[in-house]
């Protein structure tokens, strides 16, 4: 008995208040998270509050000082204006064709690096997905300035064909951002390829299912989840980006509007009622996305 | 093959072995070879399947019974040789183009279906009539005693209901050939043995080959009409339960198939008055007192129990033979109770078994 007490900590104070711990679990939990829930609810969910609650202030026309007053007017400029809804409408049709086109070239990507490579090469293959995350953000997006540019590489090598770079304009903001998020594409597909274990391949196969109709049956509705989880990323993205826009393109979009309003011509309550229209159509997003089961993928 | 040293004796061979050039070959295998890189998983193996037969390829880990399946599946091509299914050489054909079908050890379910789609997935495939496959999918859970489950999740069902449904989804199909890899391997003994026995009324009322990968050694003997012992790519002994059991051709299949009872040596020459490898079940020996007469027919031989152990309806005796040998001698507690058997340690005894039950083999 003496040697067994022996190898416990003396007893006193912190013993026993952490065996009181050990047995009350609720406190554990609360001392665990405490400073992240803290966090999240002041500073963040702190700072949703004030945008949505001053999209309803305004600026008084006079002294352009923000009124903090309850007013509908940003929200009839917003509607009634046809070039914001141009703009929202831009915004959203680059935010699905980036989706798409990231779909399209993540899928066999993702397939190769789960399914078909060697560790080896499936090591080399991650290193590149997640190299362009290392660089900065803005560095890469200049890189796209340099290649996009008139008489740039990209209009040098499409002469050769007799054709013409997009230069800036939506198609070079589609290509741009294509390439930005393609990572966060790749990696959720891959992880649900490499979820899916190998014999219900061969099972499809052994029950007569050639390729086609074993990626259609089985592979593609086990993999939808993963596609979904990702495509959250490169819409929600593209959908509140400013930077790429304001340096490879042309046209305004709904990231410029936000940045304009709130940087620019200093009307911050306009620049958060447009903040509100990204926020909505997520909304709408994520809840189509959780109807086809993407929060089980992530 | 079984080396047969007393042809006089054919009762020990039990009821089989009926030829498969009269039932006409479900599988042949010929000079299969499967190499994965300088492994050669599969070393040259020749074999004729029957139809209708319950044939197992039984072996430990790594012996190649496992490759040998999945190339009759389809999901591995062989190296070399020839793999015939019901005569047509389906060697180099894929999994969808052959007329097999695979029971898989983790059963392969697919997730986001239900019980019935599972079920139904080959009949859809190959454009059955939605008439025909409904009342085949009923048919088939019926036989596996999922009547009614159509509409639940493979994630809802236990591993014994997995497995039903991984049997009805093969089965559906109405192959020519049923393949089975472990496919009991995941239950638990007491639902093992009730799969086992399941496992051969389906395949008797359907009357489909069924090939079935097993690395132990009580079921294959339990189900099979005939066995294939596989060790190291190549095949020991091919013959009907009693056959590989009773008469073990080799030294592998002695040891694998039941407890390995050797003779060699020197004791083999004392006893049986030739040199070479002699093996004998241990529940063919008697022990008896040291002295005790033995008859024309009969083998004794004196030696010393060193262990005892008490497995409930038999005992297991280690006896000690001098010169290193010893032989293990189960006897069924019939009268004997636990105490006294477990006296017996120490004492002498005289081992004496049947003449034609000693056999020689190939080392």
């Amino acid at each position: 008995m003496t040697s067994r007490s022996s190898s416990l900590p003396p007893e006193g104070i912190r013993r026993r208040s952490l065996a009181a711990l050990y047995r009350h679990v609720p406190a554990q939990l609360l001392i665990l998270l405490a400073p992240p829930v803290g966090w999240f609810g002041v500073v963040y969910l702190g700072s949703l509050a004030i945008l949505l609650l001053s999209a309803f202030w305004y600026l008084n026309p006079v002294t352009s000082a923000v009124v903090h007053d309850f007013s509908l007017n940003n929200f009839r400029d917003l509607i009634e204006d046809p070039v914001n809804r141009v703009i929202i409408q831009r915004t959203v049709t680059i935010a699905l064709a980036v989706t798409a086109t990231d779909m399209l070239l993540a899928f066999p990507i993702a397939w190769f690096m789960a399914r078909v490579a060697s560790p080896r090469v499936r090591s080399l293959l991650f290193m590149g997905v997640l190299l362009p995350l290392w660089s900065n953000y803005l560095v890469r997006v200049f890189a796209w300035r340099i290649i996009l540019a008139k008489g740039g590489p990209l209009d040098g090598l499409l002469g050769l064909a007799g054709l013409q770079g997009p230069g800036f304009s939506d198609v070079s903001t589609w290509l741009v951002f294509s390439y930005l998020w393609l990572p966060y594409m790749i990696l959720p597909i891959y992880a649900g390829f490499e979820r899916i274990p190998g014999s219900l391949f061969e099972a499809s196969a052994d029950l007569g299912g050639r390729g086609a109709t074993t990626f259609r049956r089985v592979v593609l509705p086990l993999v939808l989840p993963a596609v979904a989880a990702g495509s959250i990323f490169t819409f929600s993205l593209t959908l509140g980006d400013y930077i790429t826009p304001t340096l490879v393109a042309k046209n305004q979009f709904l990231g410029n509007v936000i940045y304009v309003n709130q940087g620019v011509a200093n009307n911050v309550p306009f620049a958060a009622t447009f903040a509100i229209v990204p926020i909505g159509i997520m909304a709408i997003y994520l809840l189509i996305a959780r109807r086809l089961g993407a929060f089980d993928a992530l | 093959m079984a080396i047969s040293p007393f042809p006089d004796h054919p009762a020990e061979t039990g009821p089989r072995p009926a030829t498969t050039a009269a039932r006409g070959s479900a599988v042949r295998l010929e000079s299969v070879v499967k190499r994965f890189g300088d492994v050669a998983a599969v070393a040259g193996i020749d074999l004729d399947v029957a139809n209708g037969e319950f044939f197992s390829m039984l072996g430990p880990s790594g012996s190649g019974k496992t490759t040998t399946l999945r190339m009759i599946a389809g999901f591995e091509l062989p190296t070399s040789g020839r793999i015939l299914l019901e005569g047509e050489d389906v060697s180099n054909k894929a999994p969808f183009e052959r007329d097999v079908n695979t029971v898989f050890q983790d059963y392969a379910l697919f997730p986001h279906m239900n019980v019935g789609e599972n079920v139904a997935y080959g009949l859809v495939i190959r454009k059955v009539p939605s008439a025909e496959r409904r009342e085949r999918v009923a048919d088939a859970l019926r036989m596996v005693r999922l009547e009614g489950f159509d509409k639940r999740r493979p994630s809802q069902l236990s591993g014994g209901q997995r497995q039903r449904v991984a049997l009805a989804r093969a089965l559906v199909n109405r192959p020519r050939v049923l393949l089975l890899d472990e496919p009991l391997g995941a239950l638990d003994l007491k639902l093992r043995e009730e799969m086992q026995i399941e496992l051969k009324a389906i395949q008797h009322a359907v009357g489909i080959t069924f090939i079935y990968v097993t690395h132990d050694q009580e079921e294959a003997l339990t189900m099979s009409d005939r066995i294939a012992v596989f060790n190291l790519g190549r095949i020991e002994q091919v013959g009907s339960p009693a056959e590989v059991y009773e008469r073990p051709a080799t030294e592998f299949v002695a040891g694998f198939v039941g407890t390995s009872n050797l003779l060699r040596g020197e004791i083999a020459e004392r006893v049986f008055g030739t040199a070479g490898t002699f093996t004998v079940r241990p529940e063919k020996i008697r022990m008896a007192e040291p002295g005790a007469t033995v008859a024309a027919d009969e083998i004794g031989v004196d030696g010393q129990i060193r262990e005892v152990v008490y497995l409930g309806s038999d005992t297991r005796y280690h006896v000690a033979l001098g010169a290193g040998s010893e032989l293990v001698v189960t006897q069924q507690n019939l009268v004997t109770s636990s105490m006294e058997a477990l006296a017996a340690e120490g004492r002498p005894t005289r081992l004496i078994w049947k003449r034609i039950h000693s056999l020689p083999i190939s080392s």
